[in-house]
């Protein structure tokens, strides 16, 4: 691959209500035994891109302690890497991330030291597969200065949370509206964009000189006219988390067949750190209906449409029942759990009863003492 | 100079025959256990659990799949600057070359190997015994007794005592007399085949005996050690240890684990069993699926019924289909309606629609009475069953099977297929 990768993972997003407190959307656990990056990071990898920056700021720990190694990607290589870049005090700069350009502004001698022609720019909350080099063939191909995967959103989706696009017949973008009060188009900004590495590098610096830092107003919407921009249409499964709603129908498609066949079983797999984990126990008491069941886990009661991350203890007589069950919670007996998601390393206490109510979907955060009930 | 106070060798050359088609083509080692681990990962874990991060691991008997798995070593942490894991199998010399002809044989050719790292004390480990031990505390243990020679040993019932090497010790736990499979035994510690030997002791003994046939630990080196009136001691151990040396001890082993707190415990924090994983997604269980006092690993995909079963990764177990008080290995198909009772299905085995596996009244062997004296039915690696067939109990299947081998679409308990060369 011709290209080196710069992943946007420094956002938060205060529509993920309290599941933000704790981690920022790219470490967000998905489907059973991920976390959202993990997608990026293999497509990166599949696409033989080997060279991959992660932008963090908020809240990042949880994210740095998942890209401690860099090995379950298979980024640790002699050529290349992955390499974490947080905002860091410097002789000429004093400030956080004020914006994604920012962010890639600060980390400019990334870019500058590199060799290859071209970069991807993607984010790190999206749920995905995609082959980039064929976005780069298509960039070549017409000759583009900037591509942007677009996806054309379902019928009843909102459109007005992304970047809207509109495109001509050989599709290029003649319009690019960022969070509009009424989208007059389906097709969407996934925000992954494929970018000649000098052009990039002047548009940054030029954008920087000014006093801006946003990568979408102040780089690609301000020469939606002047570069050529097009546009990739991504046909195949893409969601991006950003809501409470969006994360947990995202979980719960890996219900669906298809989708799971899609990401599971077919080439070229997805790839996450890997736990030393046992695995998944059922004790006699246990009923399980599909759902989907991670390493770790002893189960002893009920568990229906639901998704179990790692190291879930299910006590006994409990009824878990269309519910996301993050990693190491412990839930104690006769417990009911409906329509919620219960955050990671929570501890439950027997007895207790949880239920989102009217298509609403709870957050479930419990501290209590682990091991005293 | 590189100084490593202890090193382990792990014996991990042998075939393990009495596993039967399950090691056809891997080494015992090598053998799937627990789900997702390998019977190795047991001692190459306490190894790095116990603080011994060299260790030599001796393979003779079909490598592929062990060396595959140790790799450099990255599951255990064995992937070091100085020590780690090393891979020794036998090679060619100038003057010779031999096979490892027997356990203290292996050794005594790996002899620079041990050298090289200036070793106070060597630890000799072999790879198939299922347990958790601190090797550091054996270790003190040696070092309290100034001993040349501490040998693991365990309790174990006295009707029992005489399949096992036994040691008769005095009351400070110093060894006065080996005996050998006895008929009549002199006391019921068996020896596990774990040894600390002083370094010099142990480079003395083999040099001595290197001319020695089949040279072996349990019936050359420890008695050579005690002839020559060194101080030999014995380390009583008490916790889980399981030799899974026969169809039937491995299929206990692994069913013990789905106990409710299984003695032998791998969902404790401590003293972590680590292995090669494989980046798998989580395990589905469909809605028409049923699954109870189970294990089950990564990756599956289950719309049968699951009874009682250990059932690794990466299996998929479709509709209709039934499996109780059975071992199914990585990969494996069952495909609808198939009732498997009682069996070891090993990797990548794929059996056809509506089977009945494992059912019957128990009948001798006619491949093995030696290997196959237990209810169960053991289906080889990469082996395919057709649709519709019948399956007894104490039967050995290995390749790939047609109806045509199935006389009436049958084969009666006791009996087996075997077929050369097909697996690939």
């Amino acid at each position: 691959m011709r290209a080196i990768g710069i992943i946007l993972a420094g956002g938060n997003n205060y529509r993920m209500k309290e599941l933000s407190l704790k981690r920022a959307i790219a470490a967000m656990p998905v489907a059973g035994s991920y976390r959202s990056i993990d997608f990026t990071l293999s497509n990166m990898t599949n696409s033989h891109i080997q060279k991959v920056a992660v932008l963090t700021q908020y809240n990042a720990w949880s994210l740095n302690e998942h890209l401690s190694s860099s090995k379950w990607w298979d980024f640790g290589r002699k050529q290349g890497g992955l390499y974490v870049f947080t905002p860091s005090i410097t002789s000429d700069n004093g400030f956080w991330y004020r914006g994604t350009a920012d962010a890639i502004h600060q980390n400019i001698g990334f870019l500058k030291s590199s060799h290859e022609p071209y970069v991807v720019i993607a984010t790190g909350d999206a749920v995905y597969k995609l082959d980039y080099n064929k976005v780069l063939t298509q960039h070549i191909d017409k000759q583009a200065d900037i591509t942007i995967v677009c996806k054309e959103l379902p019928e009843g989706e909102d459109a007005t949370r992304f970047g809207v696009v509109s495109v001509d017949d050989d599709g290029r973008i003649i319009d690019f509206e960022e969070k509009p009060a009424e989208a007059n188009s389906r097709l969407v900004s996934t925000g992954i964009y494929v970018i000649r590495r000098r052009l990039l590098i002047e548009l940054i610096e030029k954008c920087a000189a000014q006093d801006r830092y946003d990568l979408v107003n102040d780089v690609i919407l301000k020469y939606k006219k002047s570069k050529r921009i097009y546009s990739y249409i991504m046909k195949d499964y893409w969601r991006n988390i950003s809501t409470v709603e969006d994360y947990f129908e995202t979980n719960m498609d890996f219900l669906n067949k298809d989708i799971r066949n899609y990401f599971f079983k077919q080439y070229p797999d997805v790839y996450s750190r890997v736990n030393d984990l046992p695995p998944a126990k059922y004790n006699p008491s246990a009923k399980v209906k599909n759902s989907l069941i991670s390493s770790g886990c002893i189960i002893n009661g009920t568990i229906e449409n639901s998704i179990l991350f790692k190291k879930a203890y299910i006590g006994n007589n409990c009824v878990i029942k269309n519910s996301i069950i993050l990693n190491d919670v412990y839930i104690g007996d006769n417990t009911h759990i409906e329509n919620c998601i219960v955050e990671s390393r929570d501890t439950i206490n027997a007895n207790s009863t949880f239920i989102g109510e009217d298509g609403e979907i709870k957050i479930v955060i419990e501290e209590n003492a682990r091991y005293n009930m | 100079m590189i100084k490593k106070e202890m090193i382990a060798m792990l014996l991990a050359g042998g075939q393990g025959s009495r596993l039967g088609v399950l090691t056809a083509k891997v080494a015992k080692p090598a053998v799937a256990f627990g789900g997702k681990y390998r019977i190795i990962d047991f001692p190459l874990s306490n190894c790095i659990n116990s603080g011994v991060d060299t260790v030599g691991v001796l393979t003779q008997y079909q490598p592929l799949r062990l060396n595959a798995h140790i790799g450099i070593g990255i599951p255990w942490d064995l992937d070091r600057n100085i020590g780690g894991v090393t891979v020794l199998p036998p090679y060619e010399k100038s003057e010779n070359t031999d096979w490892y002809t027997g356990t203290a044989n292996a050794i005594y050719q790996n002899l620079e190997y041990m050298e090289s790292f200036n070793p106070d004390y060597v630890l000799i480990l072999s790879g198939d015994h299922i347990y958790k031990m601190d090797y550091e505390v054996m270790l003190d243990y040696h070092k309290a007794n100034n001993a040349d020679v501490t040998i693991a040993a365990m309790p174990v019932p006295i009707e029992e005592a005489s399949r096992f090497g036994v040691v008769v010790t005095d009351d400070e736990n110093r060894i006065t007399e080996f005996q050998e499979k006895p008929e009549h035994p002199k006391s019921n510690l068996a020896s596990m085949g774990i040894y600390i030997f002083n370094w010099e002791v142990l480079r003395d003994s083999l040099i001595k005996l290197k001319d020695q046939q089949n040279c072996d630990f349990g019936k050359h080196i420890i008695p050579y050690c005690f002839d020559m009136g060194k101080r030999i001691f014995s380390y009583e151990y008490t916790g889980y240890w399981k030799d899974v040396g026969t169809l039937g001890s491995y299929w206990e082993a692994n069913m013990e684990l789905i106990d409710i707190v299984p003695e032998f415990n791998l969902y404790e924090e401590f003293w972590k069993i680590y292995t090669k994983s494989d980046s798998l997604p989580p395990q589905y269980i469909a809605d028409v699926s049923d699954i109870e006092k189970s294990i089950i690993g990564e990756g599956c995909q289950i719309y049968g019924k699951v009874i009682n079963s250990v059932i690794s990764p990466d299996v998929t177990i479709e509709e209709g289909a039934e499996i109780v008080d059975s071992i199914i290995m990585q990969g494996a198909v069952i495909k609808a309606g198939t009732k498997i009772n009682k069996s070891i299905i090993a990797e990548k085995v794929v059996i056809g629609e509506n089977c009945e596996i494992g059912f019957g009244e128990m009948a001798e062997s006619k491949l093995s009475t030696k290997i196959y004296a237990f209810d169960l039915a053991v289906i080889g690696e990469n082996s395919v069953i057709p649709d519709n067939v019948k399956i007894g109990t104490n039967v050995a299947i290995s390749g790939v099977t047609e109806l045509a081998d199935y006389p009436n679409g049958e084969l009666a308990s006791g009996d087996y297929i075997v077929k050369a060369g097909e697996v690939q």
